[in-house]
């Protein structure tokens, strides 16, 4: 067991500060066991939002040293022994109370997409794809909407654009709709004029936090990119490649 | 006096409380019947406990072995259950199974394959064929994700992290439910017509539990303090394998799935040790040596199972009597070992969410060395009793799915039954709720002095100036029932354990917590004591009274099946003093079609003899 000093922003939406605990940590604690210590033992108000405690449900989402990440998959054993731990809420989404934030801005936008339209199904019953082409889509099912990615997407944190770009998450669950084998839907005017598509300059720093590795800019952002420049900056093209490509 | 007027308030045909995989499910079919519904969790949409559910959802679809069906299904839960599920669930659950999961597919659910296409199916303990749809070992995700994208287009109400208190009666009958915004702190009233209670199991009323904040027994609580009845209780099961180490992850779920792909429980002397724990009724379907064991896995179909995918009460009391005998890893567990039995890129591939809990969380690579696990209390086959058919509990206007409900799963689950489970009866209970509503006569008006007396017992908290701290008192309650309602029990611990409580609750009824009501950690904390202590309660009394040891309730002291409690069911509820009473029931004899097919031989069955 050691001591180790802690730094967690306090406060509401009117404000807030940094308040500092110190507290014993054993071999083998996440943030997140650390943050429910202080909380049992220093500040029991404290404001948490966590679930699963084991990476699967994307609740504890938070700012730990500068980094977003999840405090139950962050190990303590990373951090240098006399290394302050700083641990701040997300940035990109209003503050609630302490470590909390208000995301339901990300499940308003969820809303708003057009939503899977399957082909019939044939006449066993029975739909059949290929594992291959069910591989793409799952990549993008991994999400845990942690809304890691949105934190630190610039175009929604520094350049505060909410209401043009719905970001890297909206952009993987669009990207999981378009690519899944059995749906016949067209979403690729919207992507251009309601999901702007265009705002995304591929950074790659969604990709860099992703707890699920999620490979979001290469195999999600830049395909659909791609299929609205072939729709709307070169028709031919766009054309022969929507007869010869299959979905 | 607080006049109930100025409490925030919605009215709903339905309310769904809990919007896990049954919530979702439920929810969805009273609005497609045109039910004006509401749906409340405690968590964000998405986060539910569904979400941590790793192997697959069981279905005879018969896409991977195509001697499965319904009926070989429903056997195995059966045996499963020890006999003890309501048999007409089981065979709903085993019928409906297979058209509830290509719904998801038409949903947008995206299953893995075989190489025909087709939804692919895995192996899974007790079940007799490769039974279980999945997609690697996050099928839980996938599930929710598209439950929950399917539900937001209905556009009914939901209330995300709004916490139930308390279910309001009127005349005898469901008439809303009382709850509080976690945000904001503030009260709001749902009157509604018909309740359904989704809200899962109890598990954090022991410390090493698979079971995330939220399993606090809500549903039990409330429904129990509403006048419902409570069924089979004493059946909590102790999942064979959740991480041991490090103490911080203790508990932590590692899937069967690992098991089902070939993984092996290996103990201290590297011995496969569940070959000497086969019970006599299983033997004749569990390979005798190694050997037969990796012909099974291999896909020789007249060799039979391993036998670590037996049911997972056995599994669970095998590793136990290993480490009691001094047979443990340096840990206080077993070794589950995948690495000597597949190539490393396929576990990575199979077992993804596996791979990388082990790897970030115990520093152990899996494709390298083995696992150590043991038992972690994981599901609750009891629950509110309700009608097989509508789901409905013993209480007008309240019905009950999923975890929440008792009677499907008997005296043991198998896994992969709990997902289907959700599917079935979740849209079930929302068949029964509408119905209900439809024929509803009056409609029965919340009382109002409980609305004000739920409203001052919660705020009292805040208002104390001292009083113990909620987080201690939840400790101390999961020192308590881990030590003395574990997974063997005796009756001299459960009798201790029963004055413990006591204690805790003279703890809980002081409990204070400091700070406004804005989310406020300690507050919500405080609240859910309540319901916890009436869980534990009810499980610890129930054991009590169970005089066998049958499924996931063992007793030292009354070692075995005993006939006579075979066709009996153990009901917990509210007497009229108020206090806690269990009564003994004699269940109805079985239908004898089903009868049949339960206890029917497999050779017969696959035959189409029965």
């Amino acid at each position: 067991m050691s001591e180790r000093l802690f730094r967690i922003w306090r406060g509401t939406a009117a404000g807030g500060s940094f308040v500092e605990y110190r507290v014993d940590v054993d071999p083998g604690m996440v943030v997140l066991d650390v943050l429910h210590r202080i909380q049992a033992r220093l500040a029991n108000d404290l404001a948490i939002r966590w679930n699963c405690k084991a990476g699967k449900c994307g609740s504890c989402s938070m700012e730990i040293n500068g980094r977003p990440r999840l405090a139950c998959m962050t190990r303590m054993n990373q951090f240098g022994g006399a290394e302050m731990i700083a641990v701040q809420p997300m940035k990109t989404f209003p503050v609630v109370k302490d470590l909390v934030t208000d995301v339901s801005w990300n499940y308003e936008q969820n809303r708003r997409i057009p939503p899977f339209r399957p082909k019939p199904r044939p006449a066993d019953g029975q739909y059949r794809m290929r594992q291959v082409d069910v591989d793409r889509v799952q990549e993008f099912r991994k999400c845990i909407e942690c809304f890691l990615c949105q934190d630190v997407c610039h175009v929604l944190r520094d350049q505060s654009r909410k209401d043009a770009f719905v970001g890297p998450r909206l952009m993987i669950r669009l990207a999981s709709l378009e690519m899944h084998p059995l749906d016949t839907e067209d979403r690729v005017p919207a992507l251009r004029e309601e999901f702007g598509s265009g705002l995304c300059n591929i950074t790659r720093c969604c990709t860099e936090v992703c707890p699920e590795q999620i490979q979001i800019t290469d195999n999600g952002i830049i395909p659909l990119k791609e299929r609205v420049v072939d729709r709307y900056f070169d028709p031919l093209l766009g054309l022969v490649r929507k007869v010869f490509r299959r979905k | 006096m607080l006049d109930v007027s100025e409490i925030q308030t919605f009215e709903h045909d339905v309310l769904v409380i809990g919007a896990g995989g049954a919530g979702l499910r439920a929810a969805i079919e009273c609005s497609n019947r045109g039910m004006n519904t509401g749906l409340m969790c405690k968590s964000l949409l998405g986060k539910a406990h569904t979400v941590m559910a790793e192997g697959g959802v069981a279905a005879a679809l018969g896409n991977v072995d195509r001697r499965d069906n319904w009926k070989v299904h429903f056997r195995d839960t059966m045996r499963g259950g020890k006999f003890l599920n309501q048999w007409r669930m089981a065979e709903l659950h085993a019928r409906e199974a297979p058209d509830r999961v290509r719904e998801l597919e038409e949903w947008g659910a995206v299953f893995d394959r075989t190489t025909e296409g087709l939804i692919s199916q895995r192996n899974f303990g007790g079940h007799r064929y490769p039974r279980l749809a999945h997609v690697g070992d996050r099928t839980g995700l996938e599930m929710i994700r598209t439950l929950q994208d399917h539900a937001v287009l209905k556009g009914f109400g939901i209330y995300m992290e709004c916490t139930a208190l308390q279910l309001l009666l009127g005349g005898g009958q469901i008439a809303g439910v009382l709850g509080y915004w976690r945000e904001s702190g503030r009260f709001v009233l749902f009157r509604a017509r018909a309740v359904v209670l989704a809200t899962g199991g109890g598990g954090r009323a022991w410390r090493i539990t698979s079971n995330s904040w939220e399993y606090t027994g809500d549903g039990y609580a409330m429904a129990y303090e509403a006048g419902a009845q409570l069924m089979d209780m004493e059946f909590t099961q102790f999942h064979p394998t959740g991480m041991v180490w490090p103490p911080s992850v203790r508990g932590i779920l590692v899937t069967e799935g690992v098991r089902g792909d070939g993984g092996v429980l290996l103990n201290s002397k590297r011995e496969r040790f569940m070959f000497r724990y086969i019970p006599e009724k299983f033997s004749v379907e569990t390979a005798a040596s190694e050997e037969e064991a990796n012909r099974w896995l291999k896909g020789d179909k007249t060799a039979r199972r391993p036998p670590e995918l037996l049911t997972r009460d056995v599994v669970a009391r095998a590793i136990t009597q290993e480490v009691n005998e001094g047979r443990g890893s340096p840990h206080g567990g077993v070794f589950l070992d995948i690495a000597s039995r597949l190539p490393a890129e396929t576990i990575r591939r199979k077992l993804p969410s596996m791979y990388h809990q082990f790897k970030e969380l115990a520093e152990v690579d899996i494709t390298r060395e083995p696992m150590e696990v043991g038992p972690t209390l994981h599901y609750f086959m009891g629950g509110a009793r309700v009608d097989s058919d509508t789901q409905m509990t013993t209480v007008p206007g309240l019905f009950a799915a999923g975890e929440a409900a008792a009677g499907m799963h008997g005296a043991n689950r198998l896994g992969g039954n709990s997902l289907s489970d959700l599917l079935v009866f979740g849209r079930l209970s929302g068949i029964g709720a509408a119905q209900y509503v439809r024929g509803l006569g009056n409609v029965p008006r919340v009382e109002e002095d409980a609305v004000r007396a739920a409203v001052r017992r919660a705020t009292e908290v805040l208002n104390r100036d001292t009083g113990t701290n909620p987080y201690a008192v939840h400790e101390d309650l999961q020192g308590v029932m881990g030590r003395y309602v574990g997974i063997v029990r005796a009756e001299g611990d459960l009798k201790v354990a029963l004055v413990e409580l006591e204690r805790l609750k003279a703890d809980a009824a002081r409990v204070r917590a400091p700070g406004a009501s804005q989310y406020n950690a300690a507050w919500h904390e405080a609240l859910d004591l309540r319901a916890l202590l009436v869980t534990a309660e009810a499980v610890t009394r129930a054991a009590l009274v169970r005089q066998e040891s049958r499924g996931a309730h063992t007793r030292v002291d009354y070692p075995g099946e005993r006939q006579e409690w075979q066709n009996m069911n153990v009901i917990v509820r509210r007497g009229k003093d108020g206090r806690m009473e269990t009564e003994v029931e004699r269940r109805q004899e079985p239908p004898k079609t089903l009868a049949a097919i339960a206890y029917a031989t497999i050779e017969d069955l696959e035959a189409n003899r029965v």
